[in-house]
């Protein structure tokens, strides 16, 4: 078997990093806990929120969590996929709104 | 239509084979601890009963569906009956239980040819909660089930019906094709003779079990969401939902070796583990009785053949006092019933 950088078994040995730093690895969890709690969003928009910036982030551990999170939610494929829309449109409209500082530079340099 | 895992002559229709599989692998390399180790680490090791409140009763295995998921392997082809002669046995202990419940499942038990005449003498008991656990398309199967609804009504029977979704494509990927518009239309049949309705005695509560290899998320929030969209688009009302999860046995273990998650599932029933939930498991306050009269400690243990460790072993020798004192038979299926709220056929548990 090829070894990879990721391994989708190391996902449930997230907790471990508390071993190396238990302070500041706890401090984490706790906020972690905290933030997926239901408040003015409900947990549904919370997990959806979550799925979206897993993608963003590219994070495989984040993508396969919140995926799974979504079906014990109830959330449907079509909402998810919606949700990644949205990251993906974020990440895209990020890019091209760079191209007013490239336009802004060419008309600077430009005669 | 598929068929059973029996008919098939798959390999985990052997209840041996699949007590293998749970005993083995994962749970022998040490990789993951046994149910029993787990519960000895909270002091709940041997399982006892508490006060029964819940008989259980599987009037057969013959069902007109063959959902993905099931753990009693049911189906058309399962031809596995309760006899009259059972179901007279089964009165007489009804007659004097101090359960508070019975539960009647199957298969669909409505595919029983003598299931009406047994409703009609147990409702005659007495018993506080009578549940008959309905498929919901036996209802549009045939003519001769039209009026299941208002035979459940004159009985005064808890229908208890199983939905895995509100939308069309999760619950027919689930239960197969057409299940969803023929379990809508079967809701509404019941709504149309009071099921169902806010206020109404006549009780309609919803199983949700997930369609694949994950755990049921919240209890509460799955019961707004479900409310919500039937009522929105199909006008139907319930009462409860009972958010049940699915146990790595017959045909989902199956599904679960097939698609190569059954370890993962495994990481995740022990990862969600819930002494809280080891508490109340329905084992504790159930006895389940099969089709042929033997007696099991639920009904997941009756499907894997694993018979109550009591003197008393069949219905044909009931005796509740001896019964209470027997330790609950356990393996590695159980982490299904404790993991996060747990699980049971009345819901969660912690």
């Amino acid at each position: 078997m090829s070894k990879t950088y990721y391994d989708a078994a190391d996902l449930r040995k997230f907790g471990k990093i508390t071993e190396w730093s238990e302070e500041l690895g706890n401090k984490f969890f706790d906020y972690y806990g905290k933030v997926f709690e239901e408040g003015a969003l409900t947990a549904r928009e919370k997990s959806l929120i979550a799925l979206a910036v897993a993608h963003t982030e590219q994070c495989p551990y984040c993508i396969d969590a919140y995926t799974k999170d979504g079906l014990q939610r109830g959330i449907t494929k079509e909402e998810m996929m919606e949700a990644v829309h949205v990251g993906a449109a974020i990440k895209s409209g990020a890019t091209l709104v760079h191209g007013v500082q490239m336009m802004n530079k060419v008309n600077k340099l430009e005669m | 239509m598929k068929k059973s895992l029996l008919a098939r002559n798959n390999d985990l229709a052997n209840t041996q084979r699949q007590m293998e599989i749970l005993s083995n692998g994962i749970f022998q390399s040490g990789e993951l601890p046994t149910f029993a180790e787990k519960i000895k680490e909270t002091n709940q090791f041997p399982l006892k009963p508490k006060k029964l409140e819940i008989l259980q009763i599987n009037l057969g295995y013959m069902c007109n569906q063959v959902c993905a998921h099931c753990h009693v392997d049911a189906g058309p082809d399962r031809k596995e009956i309760m006899t009259t002669e059972t179901m007279q046995q089964c009165l007489e202990v009804i007659k004097k239980t101090e359960a508070h419940t019975l539960d009647l499942t199957g298969g669909a038990p409505e595919m029983n040819p003598n299931f009406r005449w047994f409703v009609e003498e147990a409702s005659k008991a007495g018993i506080k909660d009578f549940i008959v656990r309905s498929n919901l398309t036996i209802i549009r199967a045939n003519k001769k089930y039209y009026d299941l609804p208002e035979f459940f009504k004159k009985h005064n029977v808890h229908v208890v019906s199983s939905m895995p979704h509100w939308t069309r494509g999760k619950t027919d990927k689930q239960r197969g094709n057409g299940v969803f518009d023929k379990s809508i239309k079967a809701l509404q049949m019941l709504n149309e003779v009071g099921y169902g309705i806010e206020g109404s005695d006549l009780k309609l509560d919803l199983v949700y079990n997930p369609s694949g290899a994950f755990l049921p998320g919240d209890q509460v929030a799955l019961e707004n969401d479900f409310k919500k969209a039937l009522k929105d688009d199909f006008n139907i009302d319930f009462h409860s939902l009972f958010a049940i999860t699915n146990l790595p046995i017959s045909r989902f273990l199956d599904y679960l070796i097939a698609s190569e998650n059954y370890e993962d599932y495994m990481h995740s029933l022990v990862d969600a583990y819930n002494p809280m939930a080891v508490e109340n498991v329905m084992c504790t306050n159930t006895l389940s009785i099969s089709w042929d009269g033997w007696l099991y400690d639920c009904d997941f243990n009756q499907m894997l053949n694993l018979k109550v460790a009591s003197k008393v072993k069949h219905i044909s020798e009931y005796n509740e006092e001896l019964l209470q004192n027997r330790k609950i038979i356990i393996n590695q299926h159980c982490y299904g019933c404790t993991a996060g709220a747990g699980s049971s056929c009345q819901g969660t548990v912690a």
